[in-house]
């Protein structure tokens, strides 16, 4: 089973117990993001849709690409490999 | 509480004068100690949202993945956000609140024709932003 590191930003490390980063093991970015949420309650909903995709805020990527430009949550992954929850930062004057 | 030197102040109103009349925006890196945030340095990033640049950010994530290495191989973490508000106070709109994340600190400078004005900090606090205290 392939290991990789996940990187949790700030917002969501209450779910992690304030980890920074937490292993998880899966063949793909979606088989680590389940793997994720088995091991940290109410994480995945804050990550993915009912429907396994990332949501509307929540941008994922493997390394430096956002998985949305490669195979989307079908993309495998390799050992050691790092994905990033990379929060959608957005807001604006009234 | 935001801690922040003098320094990096100067350079967010630089940003924001340079960006004016468009929203400009970027990330605070630092620390976290107890419950304020130190910041040491900051970062600008690219708006991607160039059709209502006037009043709306949307701060590209590779900026923010790059941000995220950057301040982790230094051992810091990303504390905050910052974002001008061209002609507007530095006071978060519906907006604002909308896309905001809890933790962090969200830092806003109000810009105008003639420089900056004034820059105010805020954190979520449930659903709501409550002012936070900036000292240098």
């Amino acid at each position: 089973m392939t290991t990789v590191t996940v990187r949790i930003p700030t917002p969501l490390r209450s779910y992690t117990q304030g980890a920074d980063e937490v292993r998880a093991q899966g063949a793909t970015v979606a088989e680590a993001m389940q793997a994720l949420g088995t091991a940290h309650d109410g994480l995945l909903s804050r990550i993915l849709t009912p429907e396994g995709e990332p949501r509307q805020f929540v941008n994922i990527y493997l390394g430096s690409r956002n998985v949305r430009t490669l195979q989307g949550m079908a993309t495998r992954v390799a050992e050691g490999d790092v994905i990033s929850i990379v929060p959608a930062v957005a807001g604006g004057t009234p | 509480m935001l801690l922040m030197p003098e320094m990096l102040g100067e350079s967010l109103n630089a940003f924001a004068r340079q960006g004016y009349p468009h929203e400009t925006c970027g990330l605070l890196l630092g620390v976290r100690r107890g419950d304020e945030h130190v910041v040491s340095r900051v970062h600008r990033a690219r708006n991607l949202n160039v059709e209502r640049a006037e009043d709306r950010y949307e701060l590209d994530p590779a900026d923010f993945l790059a941000a995220d290495c950057e301040a982790r191989a230094a051992g810091l973490d990303i504390v905050g956000i910052w974002h001008s508000h061209p002609d507007h106070p530095a006071r978060p709109s519906a907006t604002d609140r909308d896309g905001a994340w809890p933790e962090w600190s969200y830092l806003i400078v109000a810009v105008g024709r003639e420089g900056v004005g004034e820059i105010r900090s805020w954190r979520l606090n449930g659903g709501d932003f409550e002012e936070e205290t900036i000292k240098s």
